[in-house]
């Protein structure tokens, strides 16, 4: 199990330290992060993890937004659905991460499909929670006057429903995005690249350069995903910062 | 319906025809073989103790909640035989609450029936103009959120998005019920002028005989799912139907029906040149019951009435106040016409 376990690390592949003699002072004593290092490798190593991992995370959270969406739809109708759909969530949500990862390699193999099933799961319980709230806090007096105009039910989720759950809707996307940025450089470990995988090289390697600089961009990534989701709330959302005057 | 598409002229007749509406698992009815007619035009208020029907009556009126039996009428068609949506369309609905949409503009809010009704954007900018000036916003509010408003001016939007498309009907459920008393008035004032101009025919729903007596061209008074009393608010205060009524308008309903008047539809003695001076004056505009207690606080038994230039109309003594809260003369009208 352990070699199964370290086999993808090493398919992973990637820069380990095999350039002692022709580094740097700075990489051949390993210090804290080596600059020279970095910028040499941005465009060889760092952009296109980088690329990947947004990748992943794209995908996951859109694929799982329209999962947990449908799902809250459904919920929201019909209220005995509510309970099955959040013990299922709950329970993949409960799956240690690694574990999930390598529990798909005997089914879809070492493959993205693989990594986006675990990280899709991972969205579902947050995003359902919220887009749910986000639906059944709209205040009853907009509902009473929705259908006291004459719109459909159709109208009514659309013109007044979705838009006035759109900030708790938006929370989950931002909750959810952020939280598979973080998990998705475990997917490293089943080979499919993303910030994750210059992290397990250098967990193995000891490199700390590489180590420092995969990880401070998993957590820029994370920041600057969530500053740019915060901005779109906004925009998606004009009324809810009116004040008086 | 008819009318719809032409803003603030039209109004429909209502008739409530034997409307009973029972709820499931519960044997009285809400509401009890409820017949009575609304003419075209006129604000009749449904009042009564909390569980006596009165909103549940309002609200099979546009069909919020389904008619158990019989049926009602709006500008002579049923409403069990329009579309729901359709019917809900031509009928303007106000409630406490409000119900104002917060992620749209006031001008959004206000457009929301004829953007359904498919009426061009033009069209509906204009008309949004229109209204706001009727209910007294500014147009620079169009594009402000409800959320930026006082009660008070979100009530009148309120009632703006409720004639938007020139509905014929509209049913309000205590709408001035969430302001503050100063506010109230005016809202209630407010409402009166409008109504004065466009003419729709109101149901308003009410559980304060005040406000019942100032808002209502008729009156009916419910309680436990039936009709007790039904009439002007003249006739109700002047000769209730029975002890149930007479408590519920109060002890005070004499001096209640000197608010129904004032100063002005009402025959003064002619002003005594030079001999009574020395009467407080007071406006026309007054309604008797502000006079009266004006007498009362000056411990004077006349007033001299001014004109809305401030030119003497003539004087109203205590006596012939009296006259009209005189509870055994329920055709006090008939006499001052006469």
């Amino acid at each position: 199990m352990l070699a199964q376990l370290a086999l993808p690390i090493a398919q992973g592949g990637g820069p380990v330290i095999p350039t002692f003699q022709r580094g740097s002072d700075c990489v051949r004593e390993n210090r804290q992060f080596c600059w020279d290092w970095f910028s040499s490798h941005w465009s060889s190593t760092f952009q296109p993890r980088l690329i990947e991992h947004i990748e992943l995370t794209a995908i996951a959270v859109g694929i799982g937004f329209v999962i947990a969406f449908v799902a809250a739809l459904v919920a929201y109708r019909w209220d005995w659905a509510v309970n099955p759909a959040t013990a299922v969530f709950a329970l993949v949500y409960t799956i240690p991460s690694l574990a999930f990862f390598q529990l798909m390699v005997p089914f879809t193999g070492l493959t993205r499909l693989s990594a986006e099933i675990a990280l899709v799961s991972y969205t579902l319980l947050i995003l359902f929670r919220n887009i749910l709230t986000g639906l059944r806090e709209v205040p009853a007096d907009a509902l009473e006057a929705a259908q006291a105009m004459g719109l459909t039910r159709r109208q009514t989720l659309w013109r007044v429903e979705l838009p006035l759950a759109m900030p708790a809707i938006m929370a989950g996307i931002r909750i959810a995005t952020v939280t598979i940025i973080s998990l998705a450089t475990v997917a490293a470990f089943i080979g499919v690249g993303g910030l994750g995988e210059p992290i397990f090289n250098a967990i193995q390697t000891g490199f700390k350069t590489q180590f420092i600089a995969a990880g401070v961009l998993a957590v820029l990534l994370a920041l600057v995903t969530d500053a740019v989701l915060v901005v779109v709330q906004r925009l998606l959302t004009p009324w809810a910062r009116a004040k008086v005057g | 319906m008819e009318g719809v598409a032409d803003p603030d002229t039209a109004a429909a007749a209502i008739e409530f025809r034997a409307v009973t509406k029972r709820y499931p698992g519960r044997s009285a009815a809400a509401v009890r073989e409820l017949s009575l007619s609304v003419p075209a035009g006129e604000i009749c208020v449904l009042i009564g103790p909390s569980g006596s029907g009165k909103t549940t009556a309002m609200k099979m009126v546009n069909r919020l909640i389904d008619i158990t039996e019989g049926d009602i009428t709006v500008g002579g068609q049923s409403v069990r035989s329009l579309d729901v949506t359709e019917l809900r369309r031509g009928i303007g609905y106000v409630f406490q609450q409000i119900g104002l949409f917060p992620h749209m503009s006031v001008e959004d809010n206000i457009g929301t029936v004829p953007r359904l009704l498919g009426w061009p954007k033009q069209r509906i900018r204009d008309r949004v103009g229109e209204l706001l000036e009727l209910v007294g916003l500014e147009q620079s509010d169009a594009k402000r959120y409800p959320g930026q408003f006082s009660g008070g001016q979100r009530q009148r939007i309120g009632v703006a998005r409720a004639m938007a498309a020139g509905q014929p009907i509209m049913l309000m459920d205590e709408p001035f019920g969430a302001v503050d008393p100063i506010a109230r008035d005016r809202l209630q004032n407010d409402f009166l002028r409008l109504h004065a101009e466009v003419r729709k025919t109101v149901i308003f729903v009410t559980h304060d005989i005040d406000e019942a007596i100032k808002m209502g061209h008729r009156m009916a008074i419910l309680r436990d799912g039936e009709l007790v009393q039904y009439g002007t608010p003249d006739e109700i205060l002047a000769t209730p139907a029975n002890d149930f009524i007479a408590d519920f308008v109060g002890a005070d309903r004499g001096l209640k029906r000197l608010l129904l008047r004032k100063l002005a539809e009402i025959e003064l003695a002619p002003a005594a040149n030079g001999e009574r001076d020395d009467l407080p004056t007071i406006d026309e505009d007054t309604c008797l019951r502000d006079a009266l207690s004006m007498m009362v606080t000056q411990r004077v038994s006349a007033l001299t009435v001014l004109g809305t230039a401030g030119e003497r109309r003539g004087t109203v003594s205590m006596e012939s106040l009296a006259h009209f809260a005189d509870l055994d003369r329920a055709d006090a009208d008939a006499e001052v016409e006469a």
